[in-house]
């Protein structure tokens, strides 16, 4: 406990001389003693002033603490006073006259001043919003049903994403709360940190509880090296990042940084100048850890180039198998590979034309691999399948994914992606195979095999087509290669053809706000159900996404869904009302985007880049 | 917030919720969703909010006062329906149009305005006693009884602090024979001194309250000490402190007394509102206004209690400047004040100019020459910037020149106010209101340059 230092007081306050003149007095008439109400002290210090000369502090406490009955205090006990009474007098004169005297305490070291934010401050509307949407972070008692108001826990990262944007910086005194609520919530870490910008990592190394803002950023060291300059590195982007201009400051971090402030370096150098970051790599590659080694390989991820060849190729030989399997992924995704060459050499030689084949003209045979040889191996090949698995089909799946998709072509008579997929596979090879290509699809990033793999959205057998039985195919994956306006044209149509019950992660891959088609398809189905019956929480997730994701011109059109229905024969009862509610909620929470989006909207038009695009979390 | 009908902001609508949980359901409930019968005047904002039960809770806000009514039997004040009412309207979205009160929110409204002319022609007619008590005689002898009723309480507490003091404060942690602090609490209230119970209650909490603990419990039983002997020897004291000590026993004013009784005095300002702090201590909640009159400069601070069927009348969020009567509470170095009549409606008012460490510290000082039982005194300080202390575990004010401090109250450490101050702050000067004393500072409101309840 601190209080202000004291010194020795040099006012007596006059209330307490009042009322301990007072005391006196009343005990003075009752013994009828003598009329000084200041009797001189019997210490050894002669009275100087009127006043009691004050024993020190510390003594009559020590006096009160063993008690009057075994020691006499050091004050001064007026004729029939009782001593306790007069250590109580005592006590208080000097209690008041400490407090009186109160002086300032020595100030402390001052921290360096937060670097300054040279972005604009939120627009007063925008930075009330953003005070009531944290607000709501502790979220409703559970179970309770969510009734029509919107949730605004759900809205909050759009909201963040889209201050972001506008290039906006948060409101000081709403740092605690969004740091609060990074903590609490991951996925709202990089868009709140981003808008909290360097006074919230200032603010971190204040608070133990936020220290997890400064994890990767790089900014323990940066304090710790307190002659280097504090302020952002650079105007537009008020994120930490390390400053990678600096060699030696560099070397230092990757040397001497902890495990996250130096991936951290690495993700950013990577993004800034690949080769130098492989070259930092490269530095201390041999002696880091296995787990680390991992991580670093995979951050190279990012600007992957056929110049990371060699270090990947070198990488086959790791000691450990998850470095060895990372780098021959990688080395994968680079059609030129090597390895790219070595995989298709082996999967070519499993897949053929058969062209004689039967009644339905060509097809393709598929003949799989009979062992997992070394070669296989040092490429990444995982030699023992998951349980269930046959080893062949699980060899064979491995390589086919590993394979340049363009080589198949040449391979299969010149013909283009849709029509391989359309040629029969001998053997009920064909879903392994086509599950194989829709791998390869999605990490080489192959718009037309991905096309020609999700094949027609509307197709009426597409969902069984599309994902037979035992297949892993995964089509929200599949979507994500396709560019965002046919992707959410082929969720539009699979929705109108299949409903919505698979329909809910193709729809979070889909750009924000979705685009026309599937916003009114999407709608259009949950009035289909409503029509059916059901209740509304069967669909809660779609509704969910679409409270978020619904181009807000949208809810004009759908005020008409939230009146009170008849319900349909045979409906579940009440469930008419609940939808009601829920399309009112839907509706509410359009109107509040809306609003959102106004009042982030400087109304002199944006000062910065409009908004793009933004993907909800795959 | 002005009479011409001109909406308040969300900021001033959120400053008016009691605590943070009112301001999320408030939040909540600022949807078009569940409204109905929505609408707004010049001076008044109402709708019906569709809530668990059947029938709709009407609620209505006059905002000229501000003042609030409505049917839900929170016992928070302003309840959620309001503030989501006010939200609603702040928020403009169209859904709360101008329009005539509906009969049910008229009839609240009439009542108010006609209890407002009532007030007036009373206050203005002057002089009049307000309140003759049916037999003065009789009151007479109610008060002289309870006077004998604490004098002999004040005489009983004294007999337990000097046994205490006798037989040593060590006893007192732990195994002392006596009656516990409670007991003797209990007793005061019995003896009709409720203030002195709730010293002694606090004397129960200083026992074995850490580090200094001795030093504490001392402190605390002197004053105490110096309280009784004030009261048992009340006639010889001034006035003023006779006022104090009366006050700090337990014995009340009537509020109505200071404004229109024969010696009142209410003092004309413009009052800045300096913070608005809500304290629930389970069965009640106090709520702190404190105000500072720009032409005379004089503090005040204005209490109110809520509970159970018992809401809060009276909420002014920080910023306000209010021309109004307010009155004194008798007393050496008064500071609580009742509201009186209002001259103009509420408007924003400025950024209040403040003092350095020095001066707060002195404030405080001068203010104990006059109340000796002050523990803090309010203060605007200005050009102060939170910093760490040298232990790195407490936190300081410190003062523009950089070398003097002071110590932020140890109370104020894991409270989110704090952090909000560091936040404002940035290591930047700043100005900053609320109680400077003996535990140190403890902050209330800071301003960016709008005002933030800490």
């Amino acid at each position: 406990m601190t209080s202000p230092t004291t010194t020795t007081a040099t006012t007596a306050t006059t209330a307490t001389t009042a009322t301990t003149a007072t005391t006196a007095t009343s005990a003075d008439t009752t013994t009828g003693a003598g009329a000084s109400a200041h009797p001189s002290p019997t210490a050894t210090t002669p009275p100087a002033t009127p006043a009691t000369t004050p024993a020190p502090w510390a003594e009559l406490v020590t006096a009160a603490l063993l008690g009057t009955d075994r020691r006499t205090p050091p004050v001064a006990v007026r004729a029939g006073q009782d001593g306790a009474a007069a250590l109580l007098d005592a006590a208080a004169v000097s209690t008041v006259r400490r407090r009186a005297a109160l002086r300032p305490a020595l100030a402390g070291e001052r921290p360096t001043p937060a670097p300054a934010d040279p972005r604009p401050p939120l627009p007063p509307a925008a930075r009330r919003r953003l005070a009531l949407l944290l607000a709501d972070r502790g979220g409703t008692g559970a179970g309770s049903r969510r009734g029509t108001a919107p949730d605004l826990t759900e809205l909050l990262p759009q909201w963040l994403a889209t201050a972001g944007e506008r290039g906006y910086r948060a409101p000081e005194a709403l740092l605690p709360a969004l740091l609060d609520a990074a903590r609490a919530r991951t996925d709202l870490r990089p868009a709140a940190l981003a808008l909290a910008g360097p006074r919230a990592l200032w603010l971190a190394q204040l608070n133990n509880d936020w220290k997890f803002a400064l994890r990767g950023s790089g900014a323990t060291s940066r304090a710790g090296a307190s002659t280097r300059s504090t302020g952002p590195e650079n105007g537009e982007t008020p994120t930490p990042t390390p400053d990678t201009d600096d060699p030696e400051y560099v070397r230092r971090l990757w040397e001497e940084g902890l495990f996250a402030e130096r991936v951290h370096l690495l993700t950013t150098l990577r993004r800034r100048a690949p080769h130098t970051a492989l070259d930092l790599l490269r530095t201390t590659w041999a002696t880091e850890r296995a787990e680390d080694r991992l991580m670093f390989l995979d951050s190279l991820r990012d600007g992957l180039s056929p110049a990371d060849e060699p270090f990947l190729e070198q990488s086959l030989s790791d000691r450990s198998r998850n470095v060895r399997a990372t780098a021959a992924e990688l080395l994968s995704a680079l059609p030129g590979s090597a390895l790219a060459g070595r995989m298709a050499e082996r999967a070519h030689s499993c897949v053929g034309l058969d062209r004689t084949a039967g009644h339905d003209g060509p097809a393709i045979t598929v003949e799989a691999p009979h062992e997992c040889d070394a070669g296989m191996q040092r490429d990444g090949v995982t030699p023992k399948p998951p349980s269930g698995r046959g080893e062949r089909s699980w060899w064979l799946g491995q390589l086919v994914e590993a394979t340049p998709l363009a080589g198949w072509s040449e391979k299969l008579g010149g013909r283009d992606p849709a029509a391989i997929i359309a040629l029969p596979v001998s053997d009920d090879w064909r879903t392994e195979l086509h599950d194989a290509w829709s791998r390869a699809a999605v990490r080489q990033r192959d718009a037309d095999w991905a096309r020609a793999l999700l094949g027609a959205p509307a197709t009426p057998s597409q969902s069984a087509e599309v994902t037979p039985a035992g297949s892993s195919r995964d089509l929200a994956k599949l979507l994500t290669v396709l560019p965002h306006d046919e992707r959410a044209q082929w969720v539009a149509e699979f929705i109108a053809a299949h409903g919505l019950s698979d329909a809910f992660r193709m729809l979070g891959v889909c750009a924000v706000p979705w685009a026309e088609p599937l916003g009114r398809s999407v709608v259009d189905a949950l009035d289909i159900a409503r029509d059916a019956g059901s209740y509304p929480w069967s669909f809660s997730g779609v509704m969910g996404l679409a409270e978020r994701c619904l181009d807000p011109a949208a809810a004009n059109r759908l005020d008409m869904l939230t009146a009170i229905t008849d319900e349909p024969e045979g409906a579940s009862p009440g469930s008419g009302g609940y939808w009601a509610e829920a399309f009112q909620r839907l509706v509410g929470t359009l109107r509040l985007r809306a609003t959102m989006h106004a009042e982030l909207t400087p109304p002199h038009g944006p000062t910065t880049t409009t908004a793009t695009d933004t993907e909800p979390d795959r | 917030m002005n009479p011409q009908g001109e909406r308040w902001t969300t900021d001033q609508v959120l400053a008016l919720a009691p605590d943070e949980a009112s301001r999320r359901a408030g939040g909540k409930l600022a949807a078009p969703g569940p409204w109905s019968e929505t609408g707004a005047d010049d001076s008044a904002v109402w709708g019906q909010c569709k809530g668990s039960g059947k029938k709709p809770y009407q609620a209505i806000v006059d905002i000229t006062g501000p003042a609030f009514k409505c049917t839900c039997p929170s016992r928070k004040f302003p309840c959620k329906h309001t503030l989501g009412l006010l939200l609603l309207w702040a928020g403009d979205g169209g859904v709360v149009t101008a329009g005539e009160p509906p009969q049910w929110a008229d009839e609240w409204l009439a009542g108010r305005r006609v209890r407002a002319e009532r007030s007036a022609r009373t206050t203005s007619g002057g002089g009049a006693p307000s309140r003759t008590p049916a037999d003065p005689e009789a009151a007479k002898r109610r008060s002289e009884r309870r006077l004998q009723r604490i004098a002999a309480g004040a005489t009983e507490l004294e007999q337990r602090l000097t046994d205490l003091l006798h037989s040593g404060l060590a006893s007192a942690d732990g195994a002392q024979g006596g009656t516990s602090w409670d007991e003797t609490a209990a007793r005061m209230i019995d003896a009709q001194a409720p203030g002195l119970a709730s010293r002694v209650r606090e004397l129960g909490s200083a026992v074995a309250s850490g580090p200094d603990w001795p030093a504490r419990l001392l402190e605390e039983c002197a004053l105490l000490h110096l309280l009784d002997q004030g009261f048992l020897g009340i006639e010889w004291l001034p006035a003023p402190l006779a006022a104090t000590v009366r006050s700090r026993v337990g014995l009340t004013t009537e509020a109505a007394d200071l404004l229109t009784g024969p010696d009142a005095a209410p003092v004309r300002d413009r009052w800045l509102i300096l913070a608005q702090h809500d304290s629930d201590d389970g069965k009640l909640i106090t709520r702190r206004i404190f105000l500072r009159g720009e032409r005379t400069g004089r503090m005040a601070l204005h209490l109110s209690f809520g509970g159970p069927n018992r809401p809060l009348d009276l909420a002014l969020p920080p910023g306000l400047l209010l021309d109004a009567d307010l009155a004194y509470y008798p007393g050496a170095r008064p500071l609580r004040a009742t509201l009186g009549e209002r001259h103009a409606p509420a408007a924003p008012g400025p950024v209040p100019p403040g003092v350095g460490i020095d001066a707060a510290l002195a404030a405080y000082g001068d203010a104990l020459r006059d109340d000796p039982w002050l523990d803090s005194w309010p203060v605007v300080l200005t050009d102060v910037t939170p910093i760490r202390g040298r232990d790195g575990e407490n936190w300081q004010l410190a003062d523009a020149d950089g070398e003097s401090a002071l110590p932020l109250d140890p109370r104020v450490l894991g409270r989110t106010g704090l952090w909000h101050l560091a936040a404002i702050s940035g290591g930047a000067p700043l100005t900053v209101f609320g109680e400077c004393g003996h535990r140190g500072f403890l902050p209330l409101t800071a301003w960016d340059p709008t005002p933030v309840s800490l």
